[in-house]
Parts: structure tokens; sequence; C-alpha cells
């Protein structure tokens, strides 16, 4: 017996299938990619070191805030918006400053041999009632200023910015080089004291 | 003669859509790749605060979350208005963030376990002391790499 040809299948609802499955999909899909400000924790202390080195008090860069949400920075009332402005002029230093952090030098091949180091340290306190709001500014502004200095001092020395040294890093070398010279010359040391608790929560 | 007769020309012909399933099936792979469905029903309410300088998260796979906020108002006649710590589906307290830790690093791969990130989603009106109860608990457990979870903006206003 001759083969009959089976019949064709009606391919006229693929098209609405596709549809209900494609709705489907754009209601349910969501595109937003998860950002946030990366940190890293100081590793557990079982045991309190007993020879905490001293650092001088010109080093470091005292941020305080207050359960109310006030901002004490180096004994000064600030408002979030001066703070990166401060805390960058804090980082670049000045090396005939007295108030100002010290300078060390340190072999960074990079630069062509010893280049003089701040030994600036910022040091943010919280108390437990301060709002996370205020936290994440106050982070977000240090960062920026670490960020701002490190692109102006890219910018002066290689000719690139701090953002396009990290691109680079990741295919060349003498990119990765110039990304850890800039590391080196302004390290990132934000330090956070345990919490204290004043006032009220 | 009248048997091959001209059909009239009715206006221009339809055009044909015999390709459209072809163009729909293209857009639904799209949406289907892309597609990420949400794993945990949030408790809490979260509202993160936005910062300028924020790194994307990469990897999705190597990040746990921490939720921190007020219950959600269907909650709140139970659990009262006190911020609380969700992890994955349910209410938490600080003491279970070390055994939470712990059961994250076991279902990771043992060569990317230095990567994990722990991305904290706090909503802003939360103080500080819950934060860093958790955070010293992360510290305890030896998860060192976090995140604050931050939307994007181009000011942060005073």
């Amino acid at each position: 017996m001759a083969r009959r040809n089976a019949p064709e299948i009606n391919a006229g609802s693929m098209a609405d299938i596709a549809f209900l499955l494609l709705i489907f999909f754009l209601v349910t899909t969501t595109m937003d990619v998860d950002t946030g400000l990366t940190r890293k924790l100081p590793p557990p202390i079982d045991v309190p070191p007993e020879d905490v080195p001293e650092v001088k008090q010109r080093n470091v860069f005292v941020v305080l805030a207050n359960a109310n949400d006030d901002l004490l920075v180096e004994g000064e009332p600030t408002l979030v918006s001066d703070l990166r402005r401060k805390a960058k002029d804090f980082i670049i230093g000045d090396a005939n400053n007295e108030n100002m952090p010290e300078f060390t030098n340190k072999n960074i091949p990079a630069l062509g041999g010893m280049y003089p180091v701040s030994k600036q340290i910022i040091s943010l306190q919280n108390d437990r009632g301060t709002s996370y709001d205020l936290y994440i500014k106050v982070q977000n502004e240090l960062v920026g200023a670490y960020n701002d200095v490190r692109n102006e001092f890219a910018m002066r020395k290689f000719g690139k910015s701090y953002k396009e040294l990290e691109e680079l890093a990741k295919t060349s070398e003498g990119a990765e080089q110039q990304l850890d010279a800039v590391k080196d010359v302004y390290p990132q040391r934000i330090s956070e004291a345990e919490p204290k608790n004043i006032g009220d929560q | 003669m009248s048997k091959f007769k001209k059909k009239k020309s009715d206006g221009q012909p339809a055009i044909s859509t015999a390709s459209l399933p072809d163009i729909v099936f293209m857009l639904l792979f799209f949406f289907m790749v892309t597609t990420v469905m949400r794993e945990v029903t949030l408790k809490v309410e979260i509202q993160t605060p936005k910062a300028t300088e924020v790194d994307k998260l990469e990897r999705k796979s190597l990040v746990s979350y921490i939720y921190i906020g007020e219950p959600i108002k269907s909650l709140q006649g139970t659990f009262g208005t006190e911020p609380r710590i969700q992890l994955n589906d349910a209410f938490a307290t600080k003491r279970d963030i070390i055994q939470f830790v712990e059961i994250e690093r076991e279902n990771t791969d043992e060569a990317e376990r230095p990567l994990m990130t722990f991305s904290m989603k706090v909503d802003d009106d939360v103080k500080m002391g819950i934060v860093t109860d958790v955070k010293q608990e992360l510290r305890k457990a030896n998860a060192l790499k976090i995140n604050y979870s931050t939307g994007k903006t181009d000011k942060i206003v005073d």
C-alpha cells in the first residue's frame, strides 16, 4: 500500500503559544543588577595583642557618628557633603604640615624607586544608634575620597584614570604594575572601631 | 475569455505573518535566558540606601544574602516592628549567622570558598546596632568579604 503523506500540522497557533510564554517571562523577569559597597572585615581577634603598635595622632583622621546622625570629623562638626573634601586633603597630605600625616619612603618599581607614601589611616566610629543610611553615606564618601585621589594620581602619572587601569590590568602586565603602584601610594585604610553604645538606641 | 478572468486587485496584499513566530521565539529565548526568579520571599521591608561609589556584584552563585529590616505589614502583628534579620526564608537571630555561613560554605565548591561574598541588604531606617552585631558574627565565622547592598545614584544629599 502506498504510504500516505501525513497531514501537516497547522502551525498557525504557534505564534499564540509563543506569545503567551513571552508575556509570562516578560512579567517575571527582573533586570536589576545587584550593586553595593564592597568592604573587607578585619579578621576576628580572640586575645587582644599585648603590644599594639602606636599610631600617632597626626596620622589618624577621626570620623565619629553619633546616635543623632551628627558627624564629628577631626573634632569639628561636619556635613556629609564636606566629608569627601576633608578626607581627600588628608589622604593627599602635606609633608611640610605638622598636623598632617607623616611620610615614609617606599620602594615602588613602577614609579622608579623610592617614593614618599603617607602613613594616613581613616578611623570611623559609629554609635549603635546611628542610622544605617548615614553610615552608608559616610562609607561612600570615604571610599569616594580614596577613589578620587587615586584617580587624580593615575591621571597625572600614567595618563589613565583609575577605572581604565583596573580594566587594563586584567590583560596587561604593565597596567597591573601601574595599578599596584597607585594602590601602594594611596592604600585604602579605613579602620572601624568597635562600636560604642552611648545615647539612646 | 471569462475562464481566465483576471482577479481584481483589491488593495495591497496582506503582509505575510509567517515569520512572526520566529521573531516572538527569539524574544522569548532572550527573556528566558535573562530572567532570574526570586528565590526568597522577603519577610522584611527593605529600601536600600543609595551610594555613588558602587561596585557590581559579579558571580551571583557566590553571593549569599542577609536581610535586615522591619517585618512586613502582614507580619507585624506577630513579630512587631523591631528590625529583624532574615536568612533564606525565615527570621533568624544573630546567633544563627555562624551556622548560616557554614551551610553556605558547605554548598559552595571548595576552590571558590575564598571568593564568597555576603551581601547585606539593609533598610536605610535601621539603626547600626543590629548591623554591627551581624558584622561581628560574620567576623567570628570568618566571612570577611562583605557587601553593603546599595542602589546607584549620582549625588549624595545631606
